[in-house]
Order: C-alpha cells, then sequence, then structure tokens
C-alpha cells in the first residue's frame, strides 16, 4: 500500500509537469482527438507534447509489458493513473482500436513477432487500425459472413464486403474475419491482418442518422494478402480458420468497452447537472421529469456499484465470463434514457441542429448516436440471448 | 475496499444459507405459523437458534457482548432470510433496535441488549404514523412530567407490535410536527400502562400493530441519547434498517428469480421446456441484469456504511429504491411466468409476492428513496 502511495505521488508530479494545460480541458470537436497512424496531423504542440510524453513513459497502454510499449503497471497501480488523470481532466494522449481491440488479441494470441512488431507500433500511434468484422447481412450474427479468402499457397485472395467498419477511410491497416473455409461454420473463419492501402480494397462513409459518418462500407476486390510479413509475423493471429476464437475473446473486450463499466463517470447521476443547466438557461423541471432524473439517478448509481464490482471481479477472477454480456445490456439501455433525458430536460432548444448555443446541435448529436449502441458490437437481445445461455442455463437457448 | 465477499464473509455466507436453506425454510417457518395462525408471525425457537449461531448480536459492539460487525456481514443474514421468507424479529431487533442502543445510556443497554442478543426478547420501532413512511413528520409527543414523561400518539405499522418486549418509539419533546429538531427516542415497555397495541395480520401473514400511547409514563432513564436530540438516533437507526431492508429484498428477489428460472427448464407447452422461448428467456434475462444491479448497489450501500462514508445515506436510498423496483419485477415475472399455478396457494411463488409488497413498504418505497436521492443531490 505504501508503494501504491509512492507512486501516487510520483505520478501526480509526472501529470503536473508533462500535461499541458490545454490537455486538461475536455473534449469538445472529434479533432481534440488524437487517433494516431500514418496520415494523422496534430491539432497543436499541446497534443503532439503530450503523446509524447506519455509514449516516453508507456502511458499510451500502460498496462502493456515494457517490451511491447507500455508501462507494465499492475491493475492497482493502473487504477491510481486512472484516478490521478480523471482529477485533472487530462485527455488520453491515444484513441486506438489497436489499443482497445487489437492490442488485447495480440498479447492473448500473437507470436513473440506479431507482438513485437504491432503492439510497439500501436503503442507509439505510428499505425491506425480498423475493426473489419460485420457484412451486409452478418451484424449480430457473425458466424454466417460471406467475405471469402482463397487459398493461393503463399497468399489468400480476399472478396467480400464489410459494413460499420468504424473510421475505415482513415485506417491503415485492418483486422478482419475472413471466411477460409467454406463448409465449416464456426470453423471456417480466420482473424487476418493487412493493410488498407492494398491493391482492391476501397471504402465509402455512411452517413448517420446523427449527420456524422464515422462508419463505412469496405469492398475488397480480389485483394492478395501474404500468410506471413517476416519471420515470426504471420498476416493472421491464432490459427487459420479458427479465427472465432480470437473474435470471441475481443467482441468481450469491446462489450466491457461499450457497456461503459470502468468510466463510471459517464453513467453517473445527471439530476443534480439537469437543474444547474435549466437554471441557467431559465427554464424550469417539472414534478414529472424530475421524477424520472431521480429514477434515472438510481439506476445510474446501482449501475455504477455494478461497474465497480465488475471490475473488482475481474480483477480477481471471481466475474462469470459472461458478465461482460449483461453490463453490456444495462449499460447501454442506460445510455440511451440518459440521453432522452438530456434532450427533454432541454426542450425546444435540444433540437437545435446548427446553432451557437448548441454547439451545432450537440445533445441533438449525442442522442441520436446513442441509439446504436444497443446495436454495436452485439445489440441488447443478443446479449440477453447469452445471459439466458451462458449464465441461466436456460435449455435450447 | 473491493465490492465482493471476503474469506470471513464468504464464510458467513454459506453458513447463513446453510442454517436458514435448513431451519428458515418457507415450510419449517413461513408456511408453518401461517397455517397455525400464529399469534406472533414467527417461532420463537428459531429466534433462539438464530442467536445461537451468533446472528442475533451481531451489529452490538464486542464491549457490550455482541460480535461488533457490520452491515456487510448483517446484509448477509438478511439476504438469506429474504431468499427464504424467513420471519424473525432479526431486521426489527438485531438491525434497528441494536442501532438506537447503540446510543443509549450503559444502563439501558444492560437492561436490553443481553435479551437480545440472547434471543429471549424481541423489539419492535414504533415511526410511521400514516400509511406511508414519513418520518420527517412526527406528532406523537412526550411531555415533561416530573422526572419523565407522558406519552401519547399514535403509531401504525408496528412490526411485531403485540410480541416485543420493548418499543424503540420516536416522540416529539418539542417544536411543531414537522419540525427536525425536537425529536426524542424512547425504549417503552410493551406492558407499559396506558399502551394499546391493536393487532392486525399482514398480507405476508406477519402480525403489525396501531399501537396508542395514552398519557403513558415514562421514566428519564427511558430515553435513548439525548433529549430533543432524538433526530440523528432516529437518522442513523433509519439509514441500518433501510441497508438492512435492502439486503432483504436481494434475498426475496433472487429467491423468485431462482425459483422461476427453475420452472422455465421444467415447465412444458406446445410440447417444448418454456425455457426455450425467446419471450420467456429475454425477461428472464432482463430481471437476471436487475438483480445483480440491485445487489451491487446493496453492497456498496452496506460498505459504505460500515465505513462511515457521508455517502452512505444516498447509496442506501439508492439501494432501497433500486432493490423494491427489481424485487417487485422478480415477483410479477415469477407469478406471470408461473401462468396459473402461480396463483395458488399451493405453490411458494406467490408468497414471494406477499413478503416483496410489505417488505417495499417498510421504511419508504421505492418513490420515497427515488425522491431522497433527487433531495440529496441538490434538486
Amino acid at each position: 500500500m505504501a508503494d501504491l502511495e509512492q507512486f501516487r505521488d510520483e505520478t501526480r508530479s509526472w501529470l503536473e509537469a508533462n500535461c499541458p494545460p490545454e490537455m486538461r480541458e475536455p473534449v469538445r470537436g472529434e479533432d481534440d482527438i488524437y487517433w494516431g497512424g500514418r496520415r494523422a496531423t496534430f491539432k497543436n504542440d499541446a497534443q503532439k507534447a503530450w503523446l509524447e510524453a506519455c509514449v516516453a513513459k508507456g502511458y499510451t497502454v500502460p498496462m502493456w509489458p515494457k517490451e511491447y510499449g507500455g508501462a507494465g503497471l499492475s491493475a492497482p497501480e493502473a487504477k491510481v493513473l486512472r484516478e490521478e488523470m480523471g482529477k485533472i481532466g487530462a485527455r488520453p494522449p491515444l484513441s486506438s482500436f489497436g489499443i482497445w481491440m487489437l492490442g488485447p488479441a495480440l498479447l492473448h494470441f500473437g507470436t513473440e513477432g506479431q507482438k513485437q512488431r504491432f503492439l510497439n507500433e500501436i503503442a507509439r500511434g505510428e499505425i491506425r487500425w480498423c475493426q473489419g468484422y460485420s457484412e451486409p447481412g452478418s451484424g449480430s450474427d457473425l458466424v454466417s459472413l460471406q467475405t471469402f479468402g482463397e487459398d493461393k499457397g503463399d497468399h489468400w485472395v480476399v472478396n467480400g464486403q464489410k459494413i460499420w467498419t468504424s473510421y475505415a477511410d482513415h485506417a491503415d491497416w485492418i483486422f478482419c474475419l475472413v471466411r477460409t473455409d467454406k463448409e465449416n461454420k464456426y470453423g471456417g473463419i480466420t482473424f487476418m491482418l493487412f493493410d488498407m492501402a492494398s491493391e482492391g480494397v476501397t471504402t465509402k462513409p455512411i452517413k448517420l442518422i446523427s449527420g456524422s459518418s464515422p462508419f463505412c462500407e469496405t469492398f475488397f476486390d480480389n485483394v492478395a494478402v501474404p500468410k506471413s510479413y517476416g519471420d515470426d509475423v504471420p498476416a493472421y493471429v491464432g490459427t487459420i480458420n479458427r479465427g472465432w476464437d480470437v473474435a470471441k475473446y475481443l467482441l468481450g473486450h469491446e462489450r466491457e468497452m461499450i457497456s461503459g463499466a470502468d468510466g463510471g463517470e459517464r453513467q453517473a447521476a445527471i439530476g443534480a447537472a439537469m437543474k444547474r443547466h435549466a437554471s441557467k438557461t431559465g427554464d424550469e423541471i417539472d414534478p414529472v421529469l424530475r421524477a424520472e432524473l431521480a429514477q434515472f439517478d438510481v439506476d445510474a448509481l446501482a449501475y455504477a456499484a455494478m461497474g465497480e464490482k465488475f471490475l473488482d471481479e475481474i480483477k480477481v477472477g471471481k466475474a462469470h465470463p459472461a458478465q461482460p454480456n449483461m453490463m453490456k445490456y444495462a449499460g447501454t439501455e442506460l445510455n440511451k434514457r440518459r440521453h432522452e433525458l438530456v434532450m427533454a430536460v432541454g426542450g425546444s432548444r435540444s433540437l437545435e441542429w446548427e446553432s451557437e448555443a448548441t454547439e451545432s446541435g450537440k445533445p441533438a448529436k449525442n442522442w441520436l448516436r446513442t441509439k446504436a449502441n444497443s446495436i454495436e458490437g452485439g445489440t441488447s437481445e443478443v446479449m440477453l440471448n447469452v445471459i439466458a445461455k451462458r449464465i441461466l442455463d436456460l435449455p435450447g437457448a | 475496499m473491493p465490492l465482493y465477499h471476503n474469506e470471513d464473509q464468504a464464510m458467513l455466507a454459506d453458513t447463513a444459507a446453510g442454517f436458514m436453506a435448513e431451519e428458515g425454510n418457507i415450510a419449517k417457518q413461513l408456511r408453518h405459523w401461517r397455517d397455525r395462525n400464529c399469534k406472533d408471525g414467527f417461532g420463537h425457537a428459531l429466534w433462539k437458534q438464530m442467536a445461537e449461531m451468533g446472528f442475533t448480536g451481531m451489529l452490538v459492539e464486542e464491549a457490550d457482548g455482541g460480535l461488533g460487525m457490520g452491515h456487510v456481514e448483517a446484509g448477509i443474514v438478511l439476504e438469506e432470510i429474504g431468499r427464504n421468507l424467513t420471519p424473525s424479529p432479526f431486521l426489527t431487533s438485531s438491525v434497528l433496535a441494536a442501532t438506537a442502543l447503540k446510543h443509549g445510556s450503559a444502563d439501558l443497554k444492560g437492561r436490553y441488549l443481553p435479551g437480545l442478543i440472547a434471543g429471549d426478547s424481541v423489539f419492535a420501532v414504533a415511526i410511521d404514523e400514516t400509511a406511508k413512511h414519513r418520518p420527517s413528520r412526527i406528532t406523537t409527543r412526550a411531555e415533561k412530567s416530573g422526572n419523565g414523561f407522558k406519552l401519547s400518539g399514535a403509531k401504525s405499522f408496528v412490526i411485531h407490535g403485540s410480541s416485543a418486549d420493548m418499543l424503540v418509539v420516536a416522540a416529539r419533546t418539542s417544536g411543531a410536527d414537522d419540525d427536525a429538531d425536537g425529536i426524542t427516542l424512547f425504549a417503552v415497555p410493551k406492558d407499559a400502562a396506558g399502551m394499546s397495541h391493536d393487532a392486525v395480520r399482514l398480507v405476508d401473514s406477519s402480525m403489525a400493530t396501531h399501537t396508542r400511547f395514552d398519557g403513558v409514563e415514562l421514566d428519564g432513564d427511558a430515553v435513548i441519547g439525548e433529549i430533543d436530540g432524538g433526530r440523528a438516533v432516529l437518522d442513523a437507526m433509519l439509514l441500518a434498517g433501510r441497508v438492512g431492508a435492502a439486503a432483504e429484498g436481494v434475498g426475496v428477489a433472487r429467491g423468485a428469480m431462482d425459483m422461476t428460472v427453475d420452472y422455465l427448464k421444467q415447465r412444458k407447452q406446445f410440447g417444448r421446456l418454456i425455457g426455450e422461448f425467446q419471450a420467456l428467456q429475454h425477461r428472464a434475462s432482463h430481471l437476471y441484469s436487475e438483480v445483480e444491479i440491485a445487489r451491487a448497489a446493496t453492497i456498496k450501500a452496506q460498505q459504505l456504511l460500515d465505513g462511515g462514508s457521508a455517502h452512505a445515506e444516498l447509496m442506501a436510498s439508492v439501494a432501497k429504491a433500486k432493490v423494491a423496483k427489481t424485487a417487485r419485477l422478480a415477483v410479477q415475472e415469477g407469478v406471470q411466468m408461473h401462468g396459473g399455478i402461480g396463483m395458488t396457494d399451493e405453490y411458494d411463488i406467490g408468497l414471494y409476492m406477499k413478503r416483496e409488497r410489505a417488505l417495499a413498504e417498510f421504511l419508504g418505497d421505492a418513490n420515497f428513496h427515488a425522491n431522497r436521492v433527487a433531495e440529496l443531490s441538490g434538486y
């Protein structure tokens, strides 16, 4: 414990010295988030300095081993770092699907060569990844996917289409589920890694109801994917035709992340803030809306306790392996309710799409965005199916 | 502190679960006493056994002969009580009265705690005066009279009122009905002259009283804590009781859910187990999520209370409100998914529904506590 307190003191001084004041402001626009990659540019010097300081310290991926660009922190130490960053409102230095998704998969399934090469690039923000899972017709039902890689000996020729590929138009590489055996439903999928600049790869953004387009359709037209990128660096993770294991492992991570289990603040009570907001704008919260806010706060604070319990239990291996599905289900449904309430408190003001007062329709855009929460990463209905089958052990589920 | 039971607590949970399932189960206790129209609504032999198990004095400090444990531990016992619908004075005596007596004089503790710890006495609390919980308004009055007080007024929903040896009564010694100050808590022997108990059986087969105080004469040493300064003791007692009631409610919800999920795996309709139907699966899975979340909120409240945190009151109300809604969902889904059989007296699921309703009203329902959450959050 004394060591942890010492670590806290050191972390606090390090953050004080290295986190520029501009990086302690709340994120306001898309360009406040740094995603890294070959084509990335910094918004300002502060953003660059903050990333470089974190990379040097291993703080873009604090819990990864040092040889792969991390800081090798223990879970309690990482929690201290999160808490101290939270206290000063420090922005994450780097946002990346490489950190959130591919990294954990490589740490678990990757070869030493893959780890050395890809994890270090990810930790330094040099490479930006996108995830090629969903296909038209295969949303929550991933095992029905059709994109096919024909085995040509030393390489595959991949043909097909992916959809909902987040930021595919900005990504350098893709980690992608490709069917390599048409006969075998689960056992015929390979988890491939390849360059988005490969010949035959094209992307097309999809405009959403929120007006933004973070997602793309991604097309593969005779893309040649080599089976290896060098000594001990295969182009696939795990085993050929066993990509479903990797995908399942990753979906667990993704669901944990979307559930917001570790982002207590995001799910916490909003009533008091809504009241302050309404008084500032001279609006009133009627008694029925106040009651709805109170009921929401009860649920949100209870869910925050569940999030804490879940993370505590994960640390010591006490959580049921299907528990992330429950967290994802409850967390995303709660988040939708939260934004319905934010809209209701704002009244007609929150409908404004391009006004300065709403920072170009932020409340409405956030509200619309949350509707995807219970669809992406597996729908709420799929989560309920998994709970029924794996936790409640219901028949035929 | 991590939000799960440590080794000692997990051991206690095993012990409590085994004991309640064996000795406190529905057939042996709730149905047994109900079918005999028991005037107390619970069995004294079980209360004595609970004392032998060391449960009764969990929250009493070691210096006073108790175990000096916390609300996490008391909650473990309460969850098993809820799961088995075990009728007992644990919540009123070992949680509410014991918490009040913590603030009492050495004399009061000496007079009452040994009986409580030994399982020889039963205690009740007289707080509510209206059909809905409203402890901010106390109209029962205690006028100074010689060295003591004269108590007049009426209380309702006094659980175990007619079986209790002593009642903890919240009365007004000064000020207006809605004042926060001016409250005093008294330890009133049940047989004190001028007291009358109108006993009534409730929907869950428990016994409560409408208790009247008609110039009941009390000595000065019946006061628990400070004269006129009883609000703090009352609040501490309510806080402990609410967290305890939440724990019992989690047990009721889990008991009803487990019974229902089991039923889904056995009952066939249209040639299939009904648990195969997705419509029912989704509802069962939703219920499971809610029960897990309600349980987490309750353990959080217990830990905050044990740690003396300023947030304990907010989290206690979160837990009580969340549990009330969740247990309601559990019993309603339980009866519905059982179908016609769920409406029969022979099957236990309806007993869960009855207990849930009585427990929800005790010390404030879901709306009362959601409102409290708003107030404590400043809106």
